[in-house]
Formats: C-alpha cells, sequence, structure tokens
C-alpha cells in the first residue's frame, strides 16, 4: 500500500500530457513480444502458414514425401478436370449442401419460433435438441448407419445401396446434429426482438403471420446471416460423418468433397499431387463462400 | 381467449415431448443393441433384446480390449485439456499485444490470423503431417502445439474483438501503478476476459475433442490413439465392422460427453450464442 501511495503522483502528472504516456506503454509492451507473441506465432507458422505455402507449391509437384517433389505446371490441376470422382463429388456436395442448409434453417428457426412462446418444459426441449451437437462426428455416423440400416433392412436394401440412400442419411443426420446447434442462435436472435415492437403490431391489428414477416424476420436476419454461413462451411466441409456413414460407397458415388480429396492422398498411389490440387481448389470455393456472404451482409447492414 | 392459448399450449407441449422422445430415439437404440448378440444387431436392430440375444457386457469387454478404449480416452481428455489451456493462455495475450501494440506486423498476424479460418484442414492435412513428423511432435505432447498453431485463428480473432472493447484507461493506471506488462495482462485484463475465455474454451474443446482427421494423419497410431480413431479402428480393412464391440464403444463414448454436458449446460449454450455472436 505504501508503495502505491509514492508512485500516485507521478501518475497524476502522466495522465496530465496523455500523448507521451500512450506512447510509453506502447512501448513498455512492445519489449514483451517474445513472451506475448512469439509461442502462438511460431505454432501457428508451423502449423498453418508453412503447411499452407508448402501445399499450394506441392499442387504444382509431382511427388510422394515433400522432398522428392518436382515441378510440373498446372498438369495437376488439368487431371482434376478428367477426375470423374471429383466432378461428381463437386455436384454431389453442392446438392448435399444446398438440401441441407435449407432444412436445418427452416426447422431450427421454426422450433425457436415455437420454443420462445413460455411453453411448458421449454428448458427440457432446448436441452435434448441441442444434444447431439457434442458427439463426434465419427460416433453420429456409426449410430445412424445402425439406425439407418435398420430401417432399410425392412425394404432389404442397405445405406451403400445407392448414392441416393446415402445422401439422405447424411441429410438426416445433419439436421440431428445441427437443428440443435442453430436453434440457440436463433432462440438468442429472437429473445431480442423488443417485446413493444410486437406488441405495437399486435395493436394495430396484425395478424400472427405479418407479425412474423414484417417484424420478426427483418430483426433476426443478423441470426439468420450467421446460421446460414455456419451451415454453409459446415455442409460444404463435412467429412467424419461422411467417412463413418457410407465412407463414400458405393464405389466412391456418396464422396463428398473432403472425402474426395482424402481418399485421392491416401487411396491412390501416385496420386498426390492432383490431391494436393484439389485441395487448393477445394479452398477456393470455400473462399468463394465465405466471401460471398461476407459481402452479402456487409451490404445489407448498410442499407439498414 | 386464455382457454385457447391454454390448450395451445398444452397440445405444444406434448408436441414436443413426442419429439423429444423421438430426437433420443438413435442413441437409445445404440444403448439397446449394446446388449444383443453380434449377429442379431444387423438383423434384428428394433427387437427388444431377449434371453436368446442378451449378452451381457460381453460387447462392452469386447470393446475395451479390441481398441484400447479407455487409454485413447485418457490420451484425448490430455490432448484436449492440454491444448485448451495452452490455445486460452497464448492466444489470449497473443491478442492483448496485437491490439495494443498497432504497427505492420501485428496487423499482417491479424489478417492472416482471420485468413486461416476459412482455410480448410484438407489445404494443409499433407504438408502439417510431414513437417509434424520431420520436428517428432507426432506424440499428445506435439498435438498440442499442433492445436495451438491451427486453432490460433479464431481464439485471436475473439479475443482481439474483446480486447478492442476494454477501455485504455484500466491498463494504463494499473501501468502506471508499476505494474509490469505480464502483472497487467495476468491481473488486470485476463480476469476482465474470463467470459471470452469461457466462450473460446468451449468452442475449442467441442472441436478438438471430437476432431478426427488431424489426430489420425499426426499420432503416431502405433502408441497413441484417440476416442475418435479407437472407433474409426473397429471398421476393419474391407469395410467390415464388428457390431458388437462397435455398440459398446459407442455406449461408453457418448455417456461422459452427455454427463459432462448436463452439468455444464448452461456454460454450453452461453458460449455457442456468444461465439455465433462474434463469428
Amino acid at each position: 500500500m505504501g508503495q502505491m501511495h509514492g508512485i500516485c503522483p507521478i501518475a497524476v502528472i502522466v495522465y496530465i500530457i496523455p500523448g507521451k504516456e500512450e506512447k510509453s506503454m506502447d512501448k513498455a509492451i512492445k519489449r514483451y513480444f517474445p513472451i506475448f507473441v512469439l509461442p502462438t506465432l511460431l505454432a501457428f507458422t508451423m502449423g498453418f502458414i508453412a503447411p499452407f505455402l508448402v501445399g499450394v507449391w506441392l499442387s504444382f509437384c509431382k511427388f510422394t514425401t515433400i522432398n522428392d517433389a518436382t515441378f510440373i505446371g498446372f498438369s495437376n490441376y488439368a487431371k482434376i478436370l478428367t477426375d470423374g470422382t471429383f466432378v461428381h463429388a463437386l455436384w454431389y456436395t453442392s446438392l448435399f449442401t444446398i438440401v441441407s442448409v435449407v432444412f436445418i434453417n427452416f426447422f431450427a428457426f421454426a422450433i425457436a419460433l415455437l420454443l420462445t412462446r413460455k411453453i411448458k418444459g421449454t428448458n427440457l426441449f432446448r436441452t435434448v435438441f441441442f444434444m447431439p451437437n457434442l458427439i463426434g462426428g465419427i460416433i453420429l455416423g456409426y449410430v445412424w448407419s445402425l439406425l439407418l440400416n435398420g430401417i432399410l433392412l425392412q425394404v432389404e436394401r442397405t445405406l451403400t445401396y445407392s448414392s441416393v440412400y446415402g445422401f439422405w442419411g447424411l441429410v438426416i443426420l445433419m439436421c440431428w446434429q445441427q437443428i440443435g446447434y442453430m436453434m440457440i442462435i436463433y432462440i438468442a436472435g429472437i429473445q431480442n426482438v423488443p417485446g413493444d415492437l410486437v406488441e405495437a403490431a399486435k395493436i394495430d391489428g396484425a395478424t400472427n403471420w405479418q407479425i412474423l414477416k414484417n417484424v420478426t424476420l427483418p430483426m433476426v436476419m443478423p441470426s439468420i446471416t450467421i446460421c446460414t454461413f455456419l451451415t454453409l462451411t459446415n455442409s460444404f466441409k463435412l467429412f467424419d460423418q461422411n467417412l463413418a456413414l457410407t465412407n463414400g460407397e458405393p464405389s466412391n458415388m456418396s464422396e463428398l468433397l473432403a472425402l474426395n480429396i482424402f481418399s485421392t492422398f491416401y487411396g491412390r498411389a501416385g496420386w498426390e499431387g492432383v490431391g494436393q490440387a484439389k485441395a487448393v481448389v477445394f479452398f477456393i470455393l470455400v473462399g468463394i463462400i465465405a466471401v460471398t456472404q461476407n459481402v452479402l451482409t456487409r451490404r445489407k447492414e448498410i442499407e439498414q | 381467449m386464455g382457454k385457447k392459448n391454454a390448450a395451445q399450449n398444452t397440445a405444444m407441449t406434448i408436441f414436443f415431448s413426442l419429439l423429444s422422445i423421438l430426437w433420443l430415439c438413435p442413441i437409445a437404440l445404440v444403448v439397446l443393441n449394446s446388449f444383443k448378440k453380434k449377429a442379431y444387431i444387423s438383423r434384428r436392430p428394433f427387437a427388444i433384446p431377449t434371453d436368446k440375444m442378451f449378452v451381457g457386457l460381453e460387447n462392452y469387454i469386447n470393446g475395451i480390449e479390441k481398441t484400447g478404449f479407455f487409454e485413447a480416452f485418457g490420451w484425448t481428455l490430455f490432448i484436449t485439456i492440454g491444448s485448451v489451456f495452452i490455445i486460452i493462455l497464448c492466444t489470449s495475450m497473443c491478442a492483448w499485444y496485437i491490439v495494443r501494440v498497432k504497427n505492420t506486423f501485428t496487423s499482417i498476424f491479424y489478417y492472416l490470423c482471420l485468413f486461416s479460418m476459412i482455410v480448410p484442414f484438407q489445404m494443409v492435412m499433407f504438408p502439417l503431417s510431414k513437417i509434424v513428423n520431420m520436428l517428432k511432435l507426432n506424440t499428445p505432447w506435439g498435438l498440442i502445439i499442433v492445436y495451438l498453431g491451427f486453432g490460433a485463428g479464431l481464439s485471436v480473432f475473439m479475443f482481439t474483438g474483446f480486447v478492442k472493447s476494454i477501455p485504455l484507461e484500466i491498463e494504463e493506471a494499473a501501468m502506471i501503478d508499476g505494474c509490469t506488462p505480464i502483472h497487467t495482462f495476468f491481473d488486470v485484463v485476463l480476469p476482465i476476459m474470463k467470459p471470452t475465455c469461457v466462450t473460446v474454451a468451449i468452442l475449442q474443446t467441442m472441436w478438438i475433442w471430437n476432431d478426427y482427421l488431424l489426430p489420425y494423419l499426426n499420432l503416431d497410431m502405433k502408441r497413441f490413439k484417440t476416442v475418435s480413431i479407437a472407433i474409426q479402428y473397429l471398421r476393419g480393412g474391407y469395410g467390415s465392422i464388428d457390431m458388437g464391440a462397435m455398440m459398446g464403444v459407442l455406449v461408453l463414448a457418448i455417456i461422459p460427453i452427455i454427463i459432462f454436458y448436463l452439468f455444464c449446460q448452461k456454460y454450453i449454450i452461453e458460449g455457442v450464442v456468444a461465439g455465433a455472436v462474434k463469428g
């Protein structure tokens, strides 16, 4: 305590000249760079920057490990186009992404809307719906392969009978897993809608549908943006669930992009370069989705 | 009006109760089948186990032995707790530095972190696994460093978002009172950041605990497994699965998660909402 008293007058003086003081604080922190930043920077360089750069370079090479890579220009990329599995996986993934984004968001929003009406047992329902989120993709895949194969057994089929079954199996699985997560975000959004706004609309004689369309929906637009983004990227990048549920069967027909890249890398000897080139294309596609979404959101925010 | 509403609410409660039961069906089915003989699981998955089908704990014992489940569970716990702790410690310090010391380097680093969030793992998986092997980081300890590197983007992003909202005066006062930056950070800044720490911890735990591909490619699997790897390991070379062992291991993998969830539900749901608003 005594020490602090001794410093206090200096503090008062420094406060009078704010410009100089701010700079000195900046400087004081700056010297601690090795402690504050270096550990993260090193790990980030090793875990992300270096592999990313090496990955871009390797996509132009023929290789089996990093050391034996020889530059071959764009021929890996040319090979992607002739590889039917990639084009198929691209369509399959796009369709899967669209269907699951629509389903998940529609049901999550509907459930959120109903659960914010002060029904008995809301907390319990919320707990149950959210729970599947915490379970890992591999576990989920095997849980659902048991259930879906059991159902398909009644018509003497299995999940791997055709890629259509795998497709809807994945959609159902993703709905089960993600509806709870998105529901939580929607509930938070709906609860943020000011009550008097809804009251005012009611007094003016608006029907429930009109309130939903003209008051609630515009107000929860931020939540819709977030949930669309999350479901979009989650579905597009899906891997674990795909691997455990169908493993791409029958004959790579139920392969999503991420699994297609993986099996090109580790399932086809001599195709490592093509796998890396596919990964670069995959990254660019994910980047386009993310940037487009961001630009659209920005534009909306400016309009408001 | 009031009566109609009450009736509607009761109908809703009944509807959601049924939906909740339906929601839990997949897990109940796995539990049910974990007590059946192997042969009956794929042939009659919906049958209640009768005397003829019932095998007691055989599936569990079988599954634990085949996969080394408890060891895998222990390593998963170690990797998750270690990574989340290190990520929170390092990235919160890093984020504070980035916001408070503004120069070209820190802003480049910040944008690289943002950039890393949109890069899918497939893009780096092959080079990363080679680098990890070269540096002999293919152990659970090494994996913690890998997770710090690959998870830094999101965490730095979330922490910087929060640090920007902390008024500078608080830190200035501490510094003027003679605190070093380290003291200032741990005694003043970190306590204020606690809610963000919880959010980051929850998002990272959900990711790291369930992650499959990163540990699969980077761990020395002869010595170490995680729960996800152990389960996938039950799928034999040609896609044949020992369904009995699988059911037992699935139940063992799910139960701890559900217990954890029931205890920390409030934080998890708050964390998800907070994370979504910022992310």
